[in-house]
């Protein structure tokens, strides 16, 4: 309900405000599994996505503040420690030591790329805000969440196929992307990754594992905190309320003079 | 202490009286701890406690974060992702830091604007007034400093445009600039000494704290009423007093505790709510970001800095009559640093007799159109300089100036105050007393 007031509020600002409803920047909201205060990751879901990452993404996208050995840290895609180490030395990385390169290990951190100019997608998800207003006022991003992976999502299957040069670079028509063209080409199509668990591997469900994927890469304590978040109010709810009844039982007879003194 | 009569310390056991006599730590304790508050304190009076908590707050988390980051341009951001995936708990105590902020300024603009409604700031308290406004200055330098650590895009462009309010000064502004920055643009050097000076500050601020509340113990509590404690005896005193150890450490320990809860809900469940999604994005010299914004607590003052462009008369006029001197961007400075300083003048502007705004009839919606003007403020800060934002940013700033320098000294000639509570003893006892119904919950007026 609160969503689709929101949604008609944005609507209603939308079309009030023509300078807002530029060609770009189109967000849609997602309903991933890790929204809300006690949302969780799914790590069939995250295995996907890390998958895609792989096969797609790491092409052109590095995770340099990411170790791959938080693949195996609780609250994560967890998996098991011997697929981590594989997984791990199928990248090269630069040792200074040695001078040289050698297969990777656990203790490293994927490699940052570079080479196609494409920024790092460590924190992507937490360094783009999908939902903003309604005015400025910040309520969606309550309502919705910031909106980080499903910015994510929406780029990735924002994609119009309507295609310009300027400058000798290509850009592609996107309705999520906020000046509307981009110079990414549109990364995934159809049936392009195999999942190994047979889940649908259309560009929807490919776009939303690596959203998520990246909502981890970017917030890999996520569930510890709302842990964290949960236990404490629910403390902190225990203690203030001892502290209110000790408070009213103090300040009683104070109140009592009061009524006696006027009486 | 001077002022209010009440018991005071008496050292008992012979080491009490042997420490006492040589450093009166325990009695100067026992003071402090068992002034006599004004008994009338409504919930507004519980901000100061969460203010002092905050400070601890930040201190302590700051300190283990100290531990754990690293003043280099080339490592500051990687060290913070190093504190938010490798440190253990490091992601709540980073969390707790960057909210600690926001809970920090929400409590303190509270915390002022309930001194404005009481009159707190009158005499004899405007010692303690000058000396919060100096703590909340310093404040507003900490989290500037404290912003520009994690090295993230609005880091770096939040502090170029900052230390760039200090080169609009004309002739020795740029000089100025580059001795803040320590060169002629934000780098390394400037993050080295702003690393500094956000471990330093708070340690001025505790001091600051330390004067402010010496200050309002001598002159004893405002209260709601706004009547003064009576002096005449101990005995006399009492009734309109309670101590604060107990009454008031459990009361205000109370409102911690719901103020808490909102906190942690807020560190738990949304941490990122309240920051801007380009300070996960390292600082980039070569980028600016489209829209640079301060965080939440600086944007109404950041929106009296952008109100003055060059097409407002009184830009031009100052410009005229200083020979262009004063420019539209260094008006736009003076506004802002002005603004602060017509709050500090405050106790001198305000010519009514009568203290609390409970009794001021006309001043009351004065002082609600400012709150609602800060709101404005607030929000026209947020916005890029387009649409509606520029005329109201300069509506707001323009009320702001004139609630101090003209609502506030005329109000006092032309304002026919309510009639005042006698003592707070009378104002406790309508509020609680027989006559004003159950004596529990329901406010009387």
């Amino acid at each position: 309900m609160l969503r689709k007031l929101a949604l008609s509020a944005m609507a209603a600002v939308l079309v009030g405000a023509p300078a807002l409803a530029s060609e770009g920047g189109h967000v849609e909201d997602v309903a991933f599994s890790f929204e809300g205060p006690f949302g969780t990751y799914d790590k069939a879901q995250l295995r996907r996505g890390l998958q895609v990452y792989t096969e797609v993404c790491a092409a052109c996208h590095g995770l340099k503040y990411v170790p791959f050995r938080t693949l195996g840290d609780p609250g994560g895609p967890e998996l098991p420690a011997d697929l981590v180490k594989a997984y791990a030395a199928t990248y090269e990385v630069y040792d200074p030591e040695l001078e040289d390169t050698r297969p990777a290990r656990p203790s490293d951190h994927f490699p940052a790329v570079t080479s196609a100019g494409a920024p790092d997608l460590s924190l992507m998800a937490k360094a783009r805000a999908g939902f903003h207003g309604p005015m400025g006022l910040g309520i969606n991003q309550i309502v919705k969440g910031m909106g980080g992976a499903e910015y994510i999502y929406s780029i990735l299957t924002g994609y119009t196929g309507e295609e310009k040069e300027e400058a000798g670079t290509t850009f592609y028509e996107n309705k999520a992307f906020p000046s509307g063209w981009i110079a990414m080409p549109p990364p995934l199509s159809d049936e392009l990754v195999e999942y190994a668990d047979g889940h649908k591997n259309d560009v929807h469900h490919m776009a939303q594992d690596v959203a998520a994927f990246l909502m981890w890469t970017a917030e890999p304590k996520m569930m510890a905190r709302k842990k964290a978040g949960f236990v404490g109010v629910l403390m902190l709810v225990l203690l203030t309320s001892f502290l209110y009844l000790t408070n009213k039982a103090l300040w009683a007879p104070i109140k009592r003079g009061a009524k006696a003194g006027s009486a | 202490m001077a002022g209010i009569p009440h018991d005071h310390y008496e050292p008992k056991t012979r080491f009490e009286k042997w420490l006492h006599e040589r450093l009166p730590i325990v009695a100067l304790m026992y003071d402090t701890l068992m002034i006599p508050t004004p008994k009338n304190l409504n919930w507004m009076w519980i901000w100061g406690i969460v203010l002092t908590f905050c400070l601890a707050l930040q201190i302590v988390t700051g300190i283990v974060l100290v531990m754990h980051y690293t003043p280099h341009v080339d490592m500051a951001f990687a060290s913070v992702e190093h504190i938010m995936r490798d440190v253990n708990a490091g992601h709540m105590i980073r969390y707790v830091h960057a909210n600690g902020a926001s809970l920090f300024f929400l409590a303190v603009y509270i915390h002022i604007f309930r001194g404005l409604y009481y009159g707190s700031y009158k005499a004899p308290r405007e010692v303690t007034w000058i000396i919060g406004m100096l703590i909340y200055l310093c404040m507003m330098a900490t989290a500037f400093m404290g912003y520009v650590l994690p090295w993230g895009q609005m880091s770096f462009w939040g502090a170029t445009v900052i230390t760039g309010l200090f080169g609009a000064i004309p002739g020795i502004g740029e000089p100025i600039q580059t001795w803040l920055l320590g060169g002629p643009a934000v780098d390394n050097p400037t993050l080295n000494r702003f690393f500094s000076l956000h471990y330093l500050l708070p340690f001025v601020i505790a001091a600051l704290v330390a004067l402010h509340i010496w200050a309002f113990h001598t002159t004893g509590n405002n209260n709601p009423a706004g009547v003064e404690v009576r002096r005449d005896s101990k005995e006399v005193a009492e009734r309109d007093t309670v101590p604060f150890w107990p009454y008031y450490v459990m009361k205000d320990l109370f409102a911690l505790g719901v103020v808490l809860i909102v906190f942690w809900a807020i560190v738990g469940f949304m941490p990122n709510y309240l920051g801007h999604p380009d300070n996960y994005i390292e600082a980039n010299p070569l980028q600016t970001p489209a829209h640079i914004v301060p965080e939440w607590y600086f944007l109404p003052f950041y929106a009296i800095l952008r109100a003055f462009t060059a097409d407002v008369w009184a830009v031009q006029f100052a410009s005229f009559i200083t020979g262009g001197i004063i420019n539209a961007k260094f008006f736009g400075v003076l506004a802002m640093f002005g603004s602060i300083i017509v709050m500090l003048l405050a106790p001198w502007l305000d010519t009514s007799a009568v203290r609390s705004g409970r009794y001021r009839p006309m001043f009351k919606w004065w002082f609600w159109l400012l709150v609602i003007d800060f709101l404005v403020l607030m929000w026209c800060g947020s916005q890029p300089p387009e649409g509606i934002a520029p005329v109201l940013s300069l509506i707001g700033a323009a009320y702001w100036f004139v609630y101090f320098l003209i609502v506030l000294p005329v109000l006092g000639v032309i304002e026919k105050p309510l009639p005042v509570p006698a003592t707070i003893e009378e104002d406790f006892n309508a509020h609680y007393g027989a006559g004003a119904g159950d004596a529990a919950a329901t406010p009387a007026k």
